[in-house]
This record gives structure tokens, C-alpha cells and sequence, in this order.
């Protein structure tokens, strides 16, 4: 999807009636849980060019997570920054599958999943930066970035905080009668929070249209999926909520995107929610500052010798889609991009004007000396 | 006018907004075929369905997290958690979540949820039931909370709650639901921040707000009968705070009681004391007096629990400590 999507402008979110608090809609919403007429979902088949967009999008997040990890070793970016490389496939080949129906919640490690709904490399880093054309005008940075109008409902810095929320658009949708879905991303050390079970339970028994997309990278910062759970086969936790299980090859993107497409299908359909289990590996540390004593060397050259651009851009080759040198043309454009993104945000975007820190911590009152006060705003 | 039930109010207020609204919806624990534990949404799903009126698993969590989620994309959700003392429980998916995605996400988002929740001691339930813990999410940048008295107050604060577009914890009190008051039949709405003058005085000024509110009426009328004409205040309100009310009473009065049914250390009410001696520290005749409750787990004993929670006799006599206070 790469290029088409990132360009491509979803509308905004339609709500049922009018946006302001005083006007009510003048259409009820109705239950609508029945099932529906298969409505017309993402292509199943993808041409040649998307399936190379596929490849661009996922070296960006890898050009980007390099980046990253230089500009927070240069101590030019702030902040922690939980980078994605590695695990490429994952965001790629799920957001895929998406309509401009569709939303999705992220994680800690979510820049790979902004970028792959069509986030912009140049708003990502000055969110990174703490600037003020960032996504959320510098207040966010790396763990909090969202763009709601285009349907990403955000990433959130607590592990499993974004369960309840994802469930909660898929409520919202079946009450609207709408066709969409919403992915949920969150990784192996999400699923022994207790939003996990809540959540499973509350989408399984109302049969909500949330794709649970859990991303086994192995380990919860340091302590590996075999220390921390009792059952390792996450995806098998599917039956225990009446829902669908699937576990994919997290480094293959089209293996992903296939497994999500069946799972959108069949919330489209009114069959509810699905757990996917992508296994896959992070190639860099938990963060920055983590020297990797929890694993070995020989574990992380496997996974190198697995990895999903390699392994993506060897089968198009195979193919004959693509040949070496528009791989390396490939690359080099999106190396230009980075470059330019990394201009926009270091150099020439300014930082937020100290005296907007107050703005927006509520709708409609505004923070003083005095304690709050009410203001106009467009909401 | 009418006369009903605080407990009515609130469910009238709900059935009024889901009439009007069709985003507007109810879940929560029990809150459908048993009509809330405390008796709130009574009715409500036989008029609007299990659709809109949603019967939950026990999962504080989902239920604060899903209301969320369901707000920002478009929905309008008033959900239940049982016991404010449960609130621990939706923790994290009231204060991190809810409350600061506006501001995080670079204001380019509403949560507009109300949580309904009720607190407060009386029944001898204890301290997983009987609590008052509004001061913690007072705490939370991002979120109002508001803490009705009376079933008048209940039924327009709530309306106008679930028309607002913030993320916002209406405390009810266990207690008050069976109190009766007049409520008009025709619909109204109550502003935010606005609190109410229960008592109007010149000799000292009584705040509070939910139960505490009408104990300090109460003691406003028992002091009444010394001959201390003491000015009431029901917040209504806490956040956003009617700062301007207590001020201007205080300018008035030069004495100030503050009645909580929190616990003392790290009250609500700490924050009044610190806004009182920032504007009106040159008005106050003696030291600013809180009635607030023990700083121990609210016990069970009918004898203990009584001890530990403020009192009218608490609030008469704190009040009667600053009057003493020669200037």
C-alpha cells in the first residue's frame, strides 16, 4: 500500500449527526448487530506496483527507526524512542488490509504502525523532536503519536492501555452499523495485562469488530515470552474468548496481510473479533540505553537472516517484479526522504511556543491562575 | 413541583439525553436487567434496549477503556462503575487514557464519557465500598469531576455532562439516593463550575459538596440557632472549581470551614486552602478549619465508621473553633 495510502486522504471520521454538543442528530443510530451483506473489503489481489510499495513502506520504517536510533545517539532527539526495525512485516502487511473505514490503535513501539497507516515521515520525526508540526504539535512524541481524523486512534506508553480503547471504536462502530474494524496492536508483553482478558472477553461476547493483532517479538523489555508466561502459544488464548485464532510468520508481509484480510472479512461479516499472533523478532534493544545481556548472538543472527525486507525484496525478485538495480534506486529514494524528513524536523520545524502549554488539556476551559475558565472552541 | 428521588434524577437525566441523542448509551456493571446496584438505571432498558443499555462482565478496565475508545469515535457513552472504591480498577484507562488523549494527541481529538460512579460512607460496608476518593482524579489534568447533592443538582449536572465534550467522574452518594427534592417537570440544565448557595451569612462561610454539602446546611441551621449566621456553599463541582463563590463569601465572612468526606491528608480541599490564601489571604479573619474524614481505611463498625466520616456536631464545632479566633 506505501505510497498510494500515505497520499491517499481519508475522510474524516463521520459520526452520527452533527459534531457540536448542542445539536443532536436527527437520525437514531439503531442496533445493528445482525449480520451484514459482505461489504466490498481491501483487494485481495495486489498488482506489482503495490506489492513494491509494500517493500518502500517498510524500508521507510526501517530508515526511519535507523534514524532514530543515530539521532538519539547524537542526543539530538529527547526522549525514549522504542525502535520498530525488525518487525516491519507486522504493521505493513496488517494496515494492508485496511479501508479508509478502518482504525487502529499502537503501542509503545508504534512508529512502524503510523507510518504504515500512511503516516508522514516528516510530521513522525518532528513529533519525535518535540516540535510544533509534529502530529500532535511536539506534546505526544515517540510513545503518544495519533491522527484521528485519519483513523489512527493513537499509541499509548502504558503496555495494554490501548486494548479497552480498540474494543471501544469496535463498540462504537457495530452501534453505528458501520462496516468497519479496528486493529489493535500490542505485543507479547501486553498479553498477560489484564486489559488483554477484558478486552478478549468484551469483543468476543459482543462479537465486535476488533482485529487483535499481537506482535510476539519474544520479550517484554528484557524478560523473555518463556519467563513470563505460563502458556506460550498466545494466539491459542483465542478459543478461551469464542473468537478466531491465527498465528503468522511476522517477517512475511504478505502472510500477514492475508491472515488480517481473512480476519477483517470476517468482522465485516458480523462474525466477530480475532486474535493474530505475528511472530517476529526487534532487532535493536528495548530501548537506547538496553545492552541486550538477555540474548544471545547467535539468536539475533538468526532473526537478521529472517528478515522481512530481505525476505520480501528476494521474492520479488524471484518473481521478476523487481530487479537489483530498481532495488537499489528504491533505496536511494527513500534514503532522500529520510533525509528530508530528518531536515524538516531538526532544522527548519520550531519548536511549540512555550505559552501554548496549557492549551487543549480540556475542551472548552482553559487552565489560569485562578483555576479554570470557560472559552469558546471549535471542539 | 415535583418531588423525586436523587436515584431518579439521575436515571430521568440519562433517559432524557439517550431521547435526545441517539449516540448517547449506558453501560456498565448490573445496569440493565437489575436497574444499577443503587437502583440509577432503573427502567432504562426496558425503554431503550439491551442495545443502548448494556449489562457488562466485571471488567472495570474494559468498561472505562471501551467508553473511551466508543467517545472518540463518536459515540456518546455514560458508563457505570459500581463503587468509586472500583475506580482503582479503571485506573489507568480513566487518567492516562481518557483524560489526556485531547492534550497528547495535539488537541485534535474529543473524549466525550461520562463515568458514573458513587462513593461515600454510611452503610457499614467498609473500606472496599464506603470511600471518597475524588481527590485522585482531581489530581488528573484533563478530566472534571462532579459531585452532585441534591436530586435537582443530579439530574441537570448530569445532562449537561453527557453533553460535554470532556472526559468527566460524576460521583453520586451512596446515601443520598432514596433523598427526595424537587426536580421541575420541564427539561433544564445546570452549568459547569457553578456552585450553589445553599445559606446566605455574614459570620462564617461552610463549603462542601455531594453529602457533605447538606451536613453543612445542617449545621449552618444549628448554628443558626446560637445566633451565627453561617453562609453554605455546595460546590456541586470540584473541577472545573466555582473559585470566585468561595472568595467572595470569605471576603465577606473572614472565616472559612471546608467539609470533605475524604480523607484528610492530601484532600480535594487542600487545594481551596491554597487558592484562599492566594486571593483572599488579607480577607481571613483565622486559620481556614477542614472537616474531613480520618486518615484510616473507612472501618466497618457502625460505631467506628461514624467516628472516622465528618458530622454535622464536627462541622458546628469546627466552625465555632475559627469564631473563637480573635483577629
Amino acid at each position: 500500500m506505501g505510497k498510494t495510502q500515505r497520499k491517499r486522504k481519508a475522510p474524516a471520521a463521520k459520526k452520527v449527526g452533527g459534531k457540536g454538543a448542542e445539536k443532536p442528530p436527527a437520525k437514531a443510530t439503531g442496533a445493528k448487530t445482525a449480520k451484514k451483506a459482505a461489504p466490498k473489503g481491501a483487494k485481495k489481489t495486489l498488482t506489482n506496483k503495490e506489492k513494491i510499495d509494500l517493500l518502500r513502506r517498510m524500508m521507510e520504517i526501517r530508515g526511519f527507526e535507523d534514524k532514530v536510533f543515530e539521532l538519539l545517539g547524537r542526543n539530538i532527539l529527547q526522549g525514549a524512542s522504542h525502535v520498530y526495525a525488525g518487525q516491519e512485516a507486522v504493521a505493513v502487511g496488517a494496515c494492508s488490509a485496511m479501508t479508509e473505514r478502518d482504525y487502529a490503535t499502537s503501542a509503545h513501539r508504534g512508529h512502524g504502525h503510523c507510518l504504515a497507516l500512511g503516516g508522514d515521515l516528516n510530521l513522525m520525526m518532528a513529533e519525535l523532536c518535540g516540535k510544533a508540526t509534529g502530529y500532535c504539535k511536539g506534546r505526544g512524541g515517540s510513545m503518544h503519536i495519533a491522527d484521528v481524523r485519519n483513523r489512527n486512534l493513537g499509541a499509548t506508553g502504558i503496555v495494554g492501555g490501548n486494548l479497552p480503547v480498540a474494543t471501544g471504536a469496535g463498540l462504537a462502530i457495530q452501534m453505528q452499523g458501520k462496516t468497519g474494524v479496528c486493529l489493535c496492536f500490542f505485543g507479547d508483553g501486553a498479553s498477560n495485562e489484564g486489559t488483554f482478558h477484558e478486552s478478549l472477553n468484551m469483543a468476543g461476547k459482543w462479537k465486535l469488530p476488533v482485529i487483535y493483532i499481537c506482535e510476539n517479538n519474544k520479550y517484554g523489555m528484557s524478560v523473555s515470552i518463556e519467563r513470563a508466561c505460563a502458556v506460550t502459544d498466545i494466539c491459542g488464548r483465542a478459543g478461551c474468548y469464542g473468537m478466531m485464532g491465527a498465528k503468522v510468520d511476522g517477517q512475511k508481509v504478505l502472510e500477514v496481510r492475508e491472515a488480517v484480510l481473512e480476519a477483517i472479512e470476517r468482522a465485516r461479516r458480523g462474525d466477530g473479533p480475532t486474535l493474530i499472533e505475528a511472530v517476529t523478532y526487534r532487532y535493536r534493544g528495548h530501548s537506547r540505553s538496553d545492552p541486550r545481556v538477555y540474548r544471545t548472538k547467535q539468536e539475533e543472527e538468526y532473526w537478521q537472516q529472517r528478515d522481512p525486507i530481505t525476505l520480501f525484496r528476494d521474492e520479488l525478485i524471484g518473481q521478476k517484479l523487481l530487479t537489483n538495480k530498481a532495488f537499489e534506486k528504491l533505496q536511494a529514494e527513500v534514503d532522500s526522504g529520510i533525509a528530508a524528513a530528518e531536515r524538516f524536523a531538526v532544522e527548519e520545524s520550531p519548536y511549540p511556543d512555550p505559552s501554548e502549554v496549557l492549551d487543549d488539556v480540556y475542551c472548552g476551559w482553559v487552565e489560569t491562575d485562578k483555576g479554570l475558565v470557560r472559552i469558546e472552541t471549535k471542539g | 413541583m415535583p418531588q423525586i428521588m436523587y436515584r431518579e434524577a439521575v436515571r430521568d437525566a440519562m433517559a432524557e439525553e439517550m431521547r435526545r441523542d441517539p449516540r448517547v448509551f449506558v453501560m456498565g456493571e448490573d445496569v440493565a436487567i437489575y436497574g444499577g446496584a443503587y437502583g440509577a438505571t432503573q427502567g432504562l432498558v426496558e425503554e431503550f434496549g439491551e442495545e443502548r443499555v448494556r449489562d457488562t462482565a466485571i471488567s472495570e478496565q474494559a468498561i472505562a477503556g471501551a467508553a473511551t475508545g466508543a467517545a472518540m469515535c463518536g459515540m456518546r457513552p455514560v458508563a457505570e462503575i459500581m463503587y468509586v472504591d472500583f475506580m482503582t480498577l479503571a485506573m489507568d484507562q480513566f487518567v492516562n487514557q481518557a483524560a489526556k488523549n485531547r492534550y497528547m494527541f495535539g488537541g485534535k481529538t474529543t473524549v466525550p464519557m461520562v463515568l458514573r460512579t458513587e462513593g461515600g460512607a454510611g452503610r457499614s460496608i467498609a473500606a472496599h465500598h464506603s470511600q471518597s476518593l475524588e481527590a485522585w482524579f482531581c489530581h488528573a489534568p484533563g478530566v472534571f469531576v462532579v459531585m452532585p447533592a441534591t436530586p435537582y443538582d443530579a439530574k441537570g449536572l448530569l445532562k449537561t455532562c453527557i453533553r460535554d465534550d470532556n472526559p468527566i467522574l460524576f460521583i453520586e452518594h451512596k446515601m443520598l439516593y432514596k433523598e427526595k427534592g424537587e426536580v421541575p417537570e420541564e427539561e433544564y440544565l445546570i452549568p459547569l463550575g457553578e456552585a450553589a448557595l445553599r445559606r446566605a451569612g455574614g459570620d462564617v462561610t461552610l463549603v462542601g459538596y455531594s453529602r457533605m454539602a447538606l451536613l453543612a446546611e445542617e449545621a449552618g441551621r444549628a448554628l443558626a440557632e446560637e445566633g451565627v449566621e453561617a453562609e453554605v456553599i455546595d460546590l456541586r463541582c470540584l473541577k472545573p472549581l466555582d473559585v470566585d463563590a468561595i472568595l467572595n463569601s470569605v471576603r465577606k465572612t473572614g472565616r472559612l470551614v471546608l467539609c470533605s468526606e475524604g480523607y484528610q491528608e492530601a484532600n480535594f480541599v487542600c487545594e481551596i486552602m491554597a487558592k484562599v490564601q492566594e486571593f483572599a489571604f488579607d480577607d481571613l479573619d483565622a486559620p481556614i478549619e477542614r472537616v474531613c474524614a480520618l486518615n484510616c481505611p473507612v472501618p466497618m463498625s457502625p460505631v467506628l465508621e461514624k467516628e472516622a466520616v465528618p458530622s454535622t456536631e464536627k462541622i458546628v464545632a469546627a466552625a465555632k473553633r475559627t469564631l473563637a479566633r480573635q483577629r
